[in-house]
Order: C-alpha cells, then sequence, then structure tokens
C-alpha cells in the first residue's frame, strides 16, 4: 500500500545504493582485495604474530573498557543534564559535542599537555605513582574522550520521553530510588545504552589521531592496531596493511553484530517492565 | 591536433606567454627535520635562478616520515625532487621505475650534499653524566629516540648504537645485539618521528637522554633554549649521509628537469653548503667545512658502506619485519 | 544511625550527582579545551594573531572551508535520500543496507585513507588510466574530499532516521492522496518536518569534516599551501616546534568547534519540542 502511495523508492535506492557503492563499497572491496593478496599461511603469521595480538588486544580491550567507563559516565551524566537544574547546565549539554567536533590531532595534542610527567594533571598523578601519558591508561583516556559523546547523546532522548509516572508509580507502591532505577528505568533505558556503548566502541577501536600522541607507542605494551597497519605501510606492505585493516573491520562487525543481539536480547527484557 | 583545435590553439598561446616569462613549479618531497633547511635554500635558488634566467621558480615543500613520503611518491606525489633521511627509501621510488637504480651515482659524494651524525642531547648540566654509549644502559638512564620502523632518523640511531658496540674492542655481533636489546630496554616512549621523539624530551619531560641528528639536537638547542639542554657527541657515531635525487619519470613528464637538476647542483654550490651549515648539516666542501668547524662537536664516525654494506643490506639485516630490530626491540 | 541513610535528603544526594557530572565533564571536555587556547595564547594576543594571519595558514582554512563546501552538501543528499528509504519503505536487505550506512563509523581514519590511495593511487585500481589520462585524485583537493565524505557518511543519516520513523508518513501520504506531485509533498511536507533534524546533522558532520585528521593525512601529500588542512596545519605546526602556532590553529578550529556547539543549542532552545522529538540512534 505505502509503496504505491508514496513516491521516491527506485530513486531513493538508486542513489543510496550507488553512492553507498562509490564512496564505502568500492574502496573496502579494493581493501579486501589488496589483503588477499596474502597467502593463507602468511596471513595466519601476521595476525597470530605476538605483537599483533598484542596491539590487536589493547585496541579492542582498551576500546571496550573506555565503551564501558563512558557507558556508566555517559549514563550519570544524561541523567544529570536531563534531570537537574544547576547553574552551568546549558554549557555542559553544548560542551558534549566537542569530542566531535575537536580534531583528533588536537585532542591527542591537549590531552598529552594535561597528562605528560610535566603537564597540568601529570605532575599531581605522578606524586602518587601514577602514569598517565605513555602508557596504556594513556590510550583508555584518549578512547574515552573520543567516544564520550555517543552514549550522552543516544541516553538523552530517551531519558526526556521517560514517563515520570512509571516511577512515581512504583515509588507509591513502596518501592525504594535505587530499587526503581535498577528494576524500572535501567531495563527500559538498556536498549539505547547499548547502541551508545556500540557506537563508542566502534570509534574508539579505529582511534589513530588522538592515541599516537599520549600512548607512548611501545610495541605490544601501548601499540595500536592501527598504527601497526601504518608500519606496515611504511615498508611498502600494502597486502600486509590491507589484511590488518580487513581483520580490525571484520572484528568491529563482529562486536557491533554482538552489541545488536544484546540489544534485541534486552528489548525483550525491558518489555515486561512497561 | 585537428580534432582539437581549440585545445591546440589554447595550448600554443599558453605555450608562447610561457617563453616569454617561464613560471616554473617544483614540488620537492622531503622529510621532517629539512624543513628550515629547505626554507632558506628555496628562496636562495629561487633568487639565483631569477638572476640567471629570468624565470620565477617556485618550490613547494612536503615534509614528514622519510618512509612515508617515499611511499607517497610511488602512490602518485608528483615529486620533481626527493631529499629523503635515508638512501633506502629512493631505493625503493627507483625500483618502481621512477628513476634509474644507479642514481646514487649522478651526483657527487654519494648524492648527499650534506652529513649529520647522531648525538645526544642531555638535559642541563647532565645530571645522569651521559658521556659514551655504555652510559646509557645504566639503571635508571631512560633513552628517547623514535621507532625505526617509520622513522629514518631512528633508523641511523639504531645503526649507531650497533656500529658502536661492533668496532669497539672486543666487540662482535653478539655483543651488538646484546647491547642494542638493551639500550632499547631503556626507551620508554618510542614516536613515530623524529620531531615527535624531540618534542617528547623536550616538551613533556621524558626521558634523560636524546639520540637524535646532530642537526635536530643543535636546532632544538638553538630554538629550545640553550640554557636547558647540553649536546654529548659520543666517542664513535655513524656518518648519516642524507641523498637527494631527480625523479626523473615526473620531472620529464613536468618539462622541470633543467630546473630540477640546476636546484639540486645548488645545494653543492658554496651559497648552498653555507646554508647547509647555517641550519646545522655538516657541509661537504672543504671551504664550508672548515668556516663552521667550530659550530660542530667533534665526533669520529663510520659510514654505512664501510660497516654494513650499504643500505639495502641494512634494511634488510636489521628493520624488514621480522628481522632483528623485530626480534631485540622493545617488547619482544 | 546507619537505618536512616535512605532517607538522606534527597538535594544532597543529588548534589552528589551533579557533582560527579559536572566534575567529569570539567576533566574530560573543559580541561582539554581550557589547555588549546591558553597555549594559544601563552605568547600573546599578537603573536597569535601574527601566526594565524600566516599565508600558509590562510591557505589552510581556505582548502578546509572548500573540502567541507563539497563533502557536507554531497553527505546532504545522500543522508535524506538514505533516510528516505530507509524510513518510509520496507524492502528486503533493508537491515544490511543500514549497517553499511554505518559501516565508515567503524573503520580506522588510516583504513579509510588507505582505501583510497588502493583506488586510485599510482599503483592502485585506477591509477594506472587515471595518470594516462592526466588526472590526479590522491595527493590532491578530490582525494581530500573523498576522504572526508567518507568518514563523515552517517552523520546525516543517522540523525534523520530515527526522526522520520518516529514522525510516521501520514501526513506525506495525506499530501499525495490531495494530489500534490513527489517533490511538491517533499518540499511542502517532508522537508518542514525535518528541517531542524537536518540542519543538526549538518552541522555536526561538518565539524567533524573540518576536524578529520587520520584519513586526510593519508591522501594529502602534505603539500604545504595546497594540500594542507587546518588539523595537517596543527601537526605541522607542532612538529616545527611552533607550539604557540600550532594550538593557535587548534583554537581555531575549537572556535569553530564551539561556535557549531552554540548555534546548535540556539536551536534547540528556541525549536526545542521539535528538536526533542528526535530521538537518536537506531533503536
Amino acid at each position: 500500500m505505502r509503496r504505491r502511495i508514496l513516491p521516491g523508492f527506485g530513486l531513493g535506492l538508486g542513489y543510496t545504493l550507488a553512492y553507498l557503492g562509490l564512496v564505502v563499497l568500492l574502496p573496502l572491496a579494493a581493501l579486501a582485495w589488496k589483503a588477499s593478496g596474502l597467502g593463507a599461511a602468511e596471513l595466519w603469521r601476521l595476525l597470530a604474530a605476538p605483537r599483533t595480538l598484542a596491539a590487536l588486544k589493547l585496541s579492542f580491550g582498551g576500546a571496550l573498557l573506555a565503551a564501558s567507563v563512558n557507558a556508566l559516565a555517559g549514563l550519570l551524566v544524561a541523567w544529570v543534564l536531563v534531570r537537574y537544574r544547576f547553574p552551568g547546565r546549558r554549557l555542559f549539554d553544548a560542551l558534549i559535542d566537542l569530542p566531535f567536533a575537536l580534531p583528533t590531532a588536537v585532542a591527542g595534542i591537549a590531552l598529552t599537555t594535561l597528562y605528560a610527567p610535566n603537564g597540568w594533571l601529570g605532575g599531581w598523578l605522578g606524586t602518587f605513582g601514577i602514569k598517565v601519558a605513555y602508557t596504556p591508561l594513556g590510550v583508555l583516556l584518549a578512547m574515552v574522550f573520543v567516544g564520550f559523546p555517543f552514549v550522552v547523546r543516544t541516553l538523552q532522548p530517551v531519558l526526556e520521553s521517560l514517563e515520570r509516572d512509571v516511577e512515581e508509580a512504583a515509588e507509591s507502591l513502596g518501592a525504594r530510588r535505587r530499587q526503581v532505577f535498577v528494576r524500572v528505568i535501567l531495563p527500559l533505558l538498556l536498549p539505547t545504552l547499548l547502541t551508545g556503548f556500540a557506537l563508542a566502541l566502534a570509534r574508539a577501536v579505529g582511534e589513530y589521531g588522538s592515541v599516537i600522541f599520549i600512548a607512548g607507542n611501545l610495541p605490544s605494551y601501548s601499540e595500536i592496531a592501527p598504527l601497526l597497519i601504518v608500519q606496515k605501510l611504511e615498508q611498502f606492505d600494502y597486502a600486509g596493511a590491507a589484511a590488518l585493516g580487513t581483520a580490525m573491520l571484520l572484528a568491529s562487525f563482529a562486536l557491533l553484530l554482538a552489541v545488536t543481539l544484546l540489544q534485541r536480547w534486552s528489548h525483550r527484557w525491558a518489555e515486561p517492565a512497561r | 591536433m585537428k580534432k582539437y583545435p581549440v585545445l591546440f590553439a589554447l595550448a600554443a598561446a599558453l605555450a608562447a606567454t610561457a617563453a616569454a616569462a617561464k613560471d616554473v613549479t617544483l614540488l620537492n618531497v622531503s622529510y621532517d627535520p629539512t624543513r628550515e633547511l629547505y626554507r632558506d635554500v628555496n628562496k636562495a635558488f629561487a633568487a639565483q635562478w631569477k638572476a640567471q634566467h629570468g624565470d620565477d621558480v617556485t618550490i613547494e615543500m612536503s615534509h614528514g616520515g622519510s618512509g612515508k613520503q617515499a611511499r607517497s611518491v610511488t602512490d602518485g606525489l608528483p615529486a620533481d625532487v626527493v631529499t629523503l633521511a635515508l638512501a633506502w627509501d629512493i631505493d625503493a621510488i627507483a625500483d618502481r621505475g621512477y628513476l634509474p637504480k644507479d642514481w646514487q651515482q649522478r651526483l657527487p659524494q654519494h648524492a648527499s650534499p650534506y652529513t649529520s651524525t647522531i648525538v645526544f642531547l642531555v638535559r642541563k648540566g647532565n645530571p645522569k653524566g651521559i658521556r659514551d654509549w655504555p652510559d646509557l644502559i645504566r639503571p635508571g638512564v631512560q633513552v628517547i629516540t623514535p621507532n625505526p620502523k617509520t622513522s629514518g632518523g631512528a633508523r641511523w640511531n639504531f645503526l649507531a648504537a650497533w656500529g658502536y658496540a661492533l668496532k669497539r674492542p672486543g666487540g662482535d655481533e653478539a655483543k651488538a645485539r646484546a647491547y642494542v636489546h638493551e639500550l632499547f630496554r631503556h626507551v620508554p616512549v618510542l614516536d613515530t618521528g623524529a620531531r615527535g621523539a624531540t618534542n617528547t624530551f623536550v616538551q613533556r619531560g621524558v626521558g634523560d637522554v636524546l639520540l637524535a641528528w646532530e642537526n635536530e639536537a643543535l636546532l632544538a638547542q638553538q630554538e629550545l633554549g640553550k640554557d636547558s639542554f647540553e649536546i654529548v657527541a659520543p666517542s664513535l657515531s655513524i656518518l648519516a649521509e642524507p641523498p637527494v635525487a631527480v625523479v626523473d619519470r615526473n620531472a620529464d613528464k613536468h618539462g622541470t628537469r633543467a630546473v630540477a637538476e640546476a636546484y639540486l647542483k645548488f645545494l653543492y654550490s658554496p651559497e648552498g653548503q653555507a646554508i647547509v651549515a647555517k641550519r646545522f648539516y655538516r657541509p661537504r666542501s672543504a671551504e664550508a667545512v672548515q668556516r663552521s668547524a667550530a659550530q660542530f662537536p667533534k665526533v669520529a664516525t663510520f659510514t654505512i658502506d664501510e660497516v654494513f654494506g650499504g643500505w639495502r643490506q641494512a634494511q634488510a639485516k636489521f628493520f624488514a619485519d621480522g628481522a632483528i630490530f623485530d626480534q631485540i626491540g622493545p617488547g619482544s | 544511625m546507619s537505618a536512616r541513610r535512605p532517607d538522606l535528603p534527597l538535594r544532597l544526594r543529588r548534589g552528589a550527582l551533579v557533582l560527579a557530572a559536572v566534575g567529569f565533564m570539567a576533566l574530560f571536555l573543559l580541561l582539554p579545551l581550557a589547555v588549546v587556547f591558553v597555549e594559544a595564547l601563552r605568547a600573546g594576543v599578537t603573536a597569535y594573531l601574527a601566526s594565524i594571519r600566516q599565508p600558509e595558514t590562510l591557505a589552510a582554512i581556505r582548502l578546509t572551508l572548500l573540502v567541507a563546501a563539497i563533502a557536507v552538501p554531497l553527505n546532504l543528499v545522500f543522508g535524506v535520500a538514505a533516510a528516505w528509504l530507509m524510513a518510509r519503505f520496507e524492502f528486503r536487505g533493508k537491515a544490511l543496507l543500514g549497517a553499511f550506512i554505518d559501516l565508515p563509523f567503524s573503520v580506522s581514519p588510516v583504513v579509510a585513507g588507505l582505501v583510497y590511495v588502493l583506488l586510485f593511487g599510482a599503483q592502485g585500481w585506477f591509477g594506472p588510466w587515471l595518470d594516462a589520462h592526466g588526472v590526479r585524485l590522491v595527493f590532491a583537493v578530490p582525494g581530500l574530499v573523498l576522504a572526508t565524505v567518507f568518514v563523515t557518511l552517517p552523520f546525516v543519516a543517522r540523525e534523520l532516521i530515527p526522526l522520520m520513523q518516529a514522525q510516521g508518513s501520514e501526513e506525506e501520504q495525506a499530501a499525495r492522496v490531495l494530489g500534490a506531485s513527489g517533490w511538491q509533498m517533499f518540499a511542502r511536507v517532508t522537508l518542514p518536518n525535518i528541517r531542524w533534524a537536518l540542519l543538526y546533522g549538518v552541522l555536526l558532520c561538518n565539524a567533524r569534516a573540518m576536524g578529520e585528521f587520520g584519513a586526510v593525512s593519508v591522501v594529502s601529500g602534505h603539500i604545504r599551501g595546497l594540500t594542507t588542512t587546518m588539523p595537517l596545519e596543527v601537526e605541522m605546526r607542532y612538529n616545527e616546534y611552533d607550539f604557540a602556532g600550532a594550538f593557535a590553529v587548534a583554537s581555531l578550529l575549537a572556535l569553530l568547534a564551539l561556535l557549531t556547539l552554540a548555534v546548535k543549542s540556539l536551536l534547540e532552545w528556541r525549536y526545542g519540542g521539535e528538536i526533542a522529538g528526535r530521538a537518536r540512534g537506531g533503536h
């Protein structure tokens, strides 16, 4: 029925497919094709090398951790921004998008300036024996920074539309606030929280510009996978670089898929609470 | 020509104006620490060319890590000349047919109009008492060097350290390997480029000693304060020979070969050599060497050809995937 | 005493929550921003203005604006077409298409640049053909535009799809039934309904387009004054030990970001109801 009334299906589909094909799929096909230039044995040798594994572990592990931090902090920040009125609220609300807009290289340099041993915060933290810049902690910090807006911005509209009467009803039935939050609000928020988590994760996995300034880039310690790709390129090893790029792409795709499945499950979990 | 009369006329008109006053543009693709050098060289060369030929030459610059720059040229960056950190990078361009493989024979002195060496930059007063290579692996000493995989300067650093350990009395391959292995245990940060490493050492205050190009160390001292840093010359180091070459395929396509060749020859001229010395590179000509002797520390040097048999061999032995650096570098 | 804990004054608990959130934001957002401006102005206002007025900086600003001016409209048109398709029609493979639209988010910027080199570089698929016809895409403005388009592709579509799904298509169907042509319906009904979300998406897309570093760095060639955008100029200054200059250019980008955010806040404040209708994120 709809299709007959509303125009533009053919045009929309044609244009979308052509554009996506040219801008996204064709280039990624080139990537996969280049990666296939490596034989299976060589591919395995590359991906199973301890250094590659360490870098992948740091990129994916760090991104998972950063996305988790962002999920918690983002939930807190979104909650406070939506529910409470306090001086400077508008300013902070506007600043949330800063990591989207600030060039990653600038973010990297600024974070390093802050957390280097002689930086504004680095010196102070150093007196407690905490080193941030040039350690995996620095990598984590940069990843938290670039992924931060995703969780807050996905949660905000949902929190705004959340009906307060559900909470009030629960409270009037004698539930404590903490119970209300855990049993009523959290299940409703969970699908959205997972969306934000997935986006923050995807962003952090591939992040390069801000991380290399603060990471220290020691192999098998603070070296991220995109840096390995760059190193392969410096040695004219296009196939190796493309193989690593493809592997990362597939892995993030698998992660995103897992999150989507989790999300479906959480939707079902949220239903009874409605 | 018959098919496109308008285009042909246009081209002819363009050619006519070009004959009157030829505006030539050259693209020089270079590595990171030559920014200041070529800023001066370009100005002087353009003035000279204008005086001699009446044409305006504009020289555009592209700077970056030496390896990345070489790759960009093979990917289509239209460089007329390349002025890179090490011969291997230009070899890689030659391997892909952009210039003949014997490019190093086309200009004097291995096509390196200037040299440098690897020295130590330490903090004022040399608090850790760094005098020579063995001091770098004393407990508690932190060494800053960039990653040899991504930085040309870092490869010179690596080879300087290896060569020292090899050539000192009683040195051999196994001892060199053990020394360099231990040296990288003292590296807390591995930047991707020479400039990044300098920034980490100078701006971030990380590390006790920076392994650096001599020209970079002198420049850093000048730009960032003579009072905060000292240069320590080791007893033995490597003679770094950054090479230059015309990229034949591009220069012929752009019709800029004559200017490009003159540009590189200018580097060997007295004026060029004076600029080279002013920007802290070691000049080649005897006269310029004598005049600038005071500004450079005395260092005994060996060349890459003597100790390692040239860049191709050094690259394959130390820096290729799975080679010695991967075996004994940090994180190994 | 401990039995009274649940009755701890509400205001105190709220205060603690607000404090924690504000503390986090100050640490992660405000402080890095402050660093940029403090470092930029360290050498004084005169030096700041002088370093911005250098010809290379001006060229970088022009190039950044040019690249954004091409890339953003391209993604704007795409975003509208894709959102129309995704929000108004059911068809096979829709979920897959949605995944492909989001794909650029999960591609490392380094890879995003690399793929265009693999396609259009001298050794790439189309490299020799392009070279024979005297066309250069990578290491020139078209390559910068392509890389930027890739990285910012999902922004507009992602902003529009949830909103249009939530709005439903009743008004548009009514317009059609009343005899409006396709374009009339789009101009009179659809566009007014989505304009704020559209603007919002464009603003974010634009901010990201101007700030992109990783992908652009791979395809730029770093020819000063010709193919260096502002983020590359920042890196270049930093590598020349011109820290005040690097942060000065960075502060321009930060100002741009702040301006974007200010416009966006203004929109939300004036048209709060309309935009609040958007539910961001697919769910």
